[in-house]
């Protein structure tokens, strides 16, 4: 069973969580052509080791969280508050 | 090279034969039987390169060989053959897909593997006893009417049976109408069925080797060298090749190879976990799908239940087991069939599936030149390796895309032109 370390709510079974994947950059969609959308939309990285991603405590604070965990091995070193970004970020 | 060739015994095209006769005379004289395919020196330079050395790689390897005569071609694998998803998925092979080009597709691959014994001459047991794939819900049962008509325009045998033709087909099955889930009918698609899978694998490495490819197995690939937008060749463990061709056949190690070739794919790996029970005597005579309960279920020729289920919950290279997965399938297999509650599991395992945002493969070219790939094959590629790999071998001896697998190309996601085969291309979506 994986912990994942909630900010709110302590160390949790990760089954309480959703996973919704890769944290990454949106683009401007104002700004994006659909060839960038697409690629943000669709391309990842899908690495084999320590990575970045986004969480959401769905059977818990209903809060979404920045985990950063390896691929490999499901060890998870941290799980934090998402950053907030302002508009040109 | 000419005298390293001989020493490795490179054969003389045809496969040892394997009769009834052999086993007896092997058996009397214990004389052991010579290798199936052989251990090479690695060379210098291939035409081809196929990364991977499962069903999709082998497979691909042999029909560049037997149908397109191109035979200096290596198949690279990090380990043994058959060692990922194509020795660890539960072995069904179905084609009753709801879009016209899925249809088209795995038809052509259970067309395939019909007649793959006679092919190959190994006996990869396929065993046509039909796929039953059940409706719990009307929303269910609607996209199975339109999975039936769907199949049956392109001549594949499919259609909607009511409860009571299901109960006559598993007798073990609760259909009550009080079941939590209820039987309400299911797809009925005769050609589908079982097969060997490691039989499979092993069945095209020979075949493949007879005709003149090598095998380098425990060769894993470092690096791919990449020059003015052309492939040049593969760095491994076991030394440099030079080849215009390397093909990408990694499965769900896939996004990893493609990098070191600069390529990005929509592919993100999930765990996907198997589990198998002590054997029993033969009771269930077809394939059993629930998409509602996430769970496929069949019997072996040795008697063990062999169950699959929807892929973990999120992305991971692990491939250990987990309890939340043997739970999740007891109790669904118990709401399926009850009397099963005193059976023990044996094992479980995961294999590691590329899947994409479309449930549908891709195949063909990149935007590097020579390099190739045949990914996101998710939880679905077992079935498909034979057509896979006579598409991918045309795809690479003439160079132009086959119409078979046109609208699996890897430019369709930048192009917005995605296939949707999710309706019915696993369980659990």
């Amino acid at each position: 069973m994986m912990l994942l370390p909630c900010p709110w709510c302590g160390p949790r079974a990760a089954e309480e969580f959703g996973y919704l994947g890769e944290a990454s950059k949106r683009p401007d969609p104002q700004q994006a052509t659909p060839r960038e959308w697409r690629n943000y939309l669709y391309l990842r990285n899908n690495v084999a080791g320590w990575t970045s991603e986004r969480w959401y405590h769905r059977m818990g604070c209903r809060r979404y969280l920045t985990v950063q965990r390896h691929t490999v091995t499901n060890e998870v070193r941290s799980a934090t508050p998402p950053v907030v970004r302002t508009g040109d970020s | 090279m000419a005298e390293r060739r001989l020493m490795t015994g490179r054969g003389n095209g045809r496969p040892a034969r394997y009769s009834a006769l052999a086993l007896l005379r092997h058996g009397v004289t214990g004389n052991g039987w010579s290798r199936a395919w052989r251990r090479h020196e690695l060379e210098n330079s291939y035409d081809v390169v196929i990364v991977g050395g499962g069903v999709h790689g082998l497979a691909t390897a042999y029909y560049l060989a037997h149908n397109h005569g191109i035979t200096n071609v290596a198949v690279v694998e990090k380990g043994y053959i058959g060692s990922g998803g194509s020795g660890r998925n539960t072995a069904i092979l179905r084609s009753n897909y709801l879009t016209p080009e899925g249809v088209r597709f795995y038809d052509r691959s259970l067309q395939l593997y019909r007649r793959l014994a006679e092919e190959l001459n190994y006996n990869v047991m396929f065993s046509r006893r039909g796929h039953l794939t059940l409706a719990h819900n009307d929303t269910s049962l609607r996209t199975m009417r339109w999975r039936a008509e769907v199949n049956k325009l392109s001549g594949v045998n499919s259609e909607v049976i009511d409860a009571d033709a299901v109960k006559h087909l598993v007798p073990y099955l609760d259909t009550s109408p009080h079941a939590r889930y209820p039987v309400l009918g299911a797809l009925w698609h005769p050609p589908g069925g079982i097969i060997r899978h490691d039989a499979v694998v092993w069945g095209y490495a020979r075949a493949a080797d007879a005709l003149g490819v090598h095998i380098h197995q425990e060769t894993e690939v470092t690096g791919i060298d990449v020059e003015h937008g052309r492939v040049t060749g593969v760095d491994t463990t076991r030394g440099r090749i030079s080849a215009p061709v390397v093909v990408n056949a990694t499965a769900g190690w896939s996004s990893l190879i493609s990098a070191m070739a600069g390529v990005r794919l929509p592919v993100q790996t999930f765990p996907l976990q198997a589990a198998v029970t002590e054997p029993v005597r033969p009771f269930l005579h077809t394939v059993v799908v629930s998409g509602t309960l996430h769970v496929y279920m069949s019997q072996t020729d040795r008697g063990e239940i062999v169950f699959g289920a929807s892929v973990d919950p999120f992305a991971s290279y692990s491939s250990r087991g987990s309890l939340d997965f043997l739970e999740g399938l007891a109790s669904h297999v118990l709401e399926l069939m009850p009397s099963l509650a005193t059976l023990r599991v044996l094992r479980q395992w995961a294999g590691l599936c590329d899947m994409t945002p479309d449930f549908a493969p891709i195949m063909g070219p990149t935007e590097v030149d020579g390099f190739l790939v045949d990914v996101g094959w998710g939880t679905y590629g077992f079935k498909a390796g034979p057509v896979s790999g006579e598409a991918m071998a045309e795809c690479i001896a003439t160079g132009r895309t086959p119409t078979l697998i046109s609208s699996f190309s890897l430019r369709r996601f930048a192009e917005g032109e995605l296939v949707g085969e999710k309706g019915a291309a696993a369980v659990g979506h």
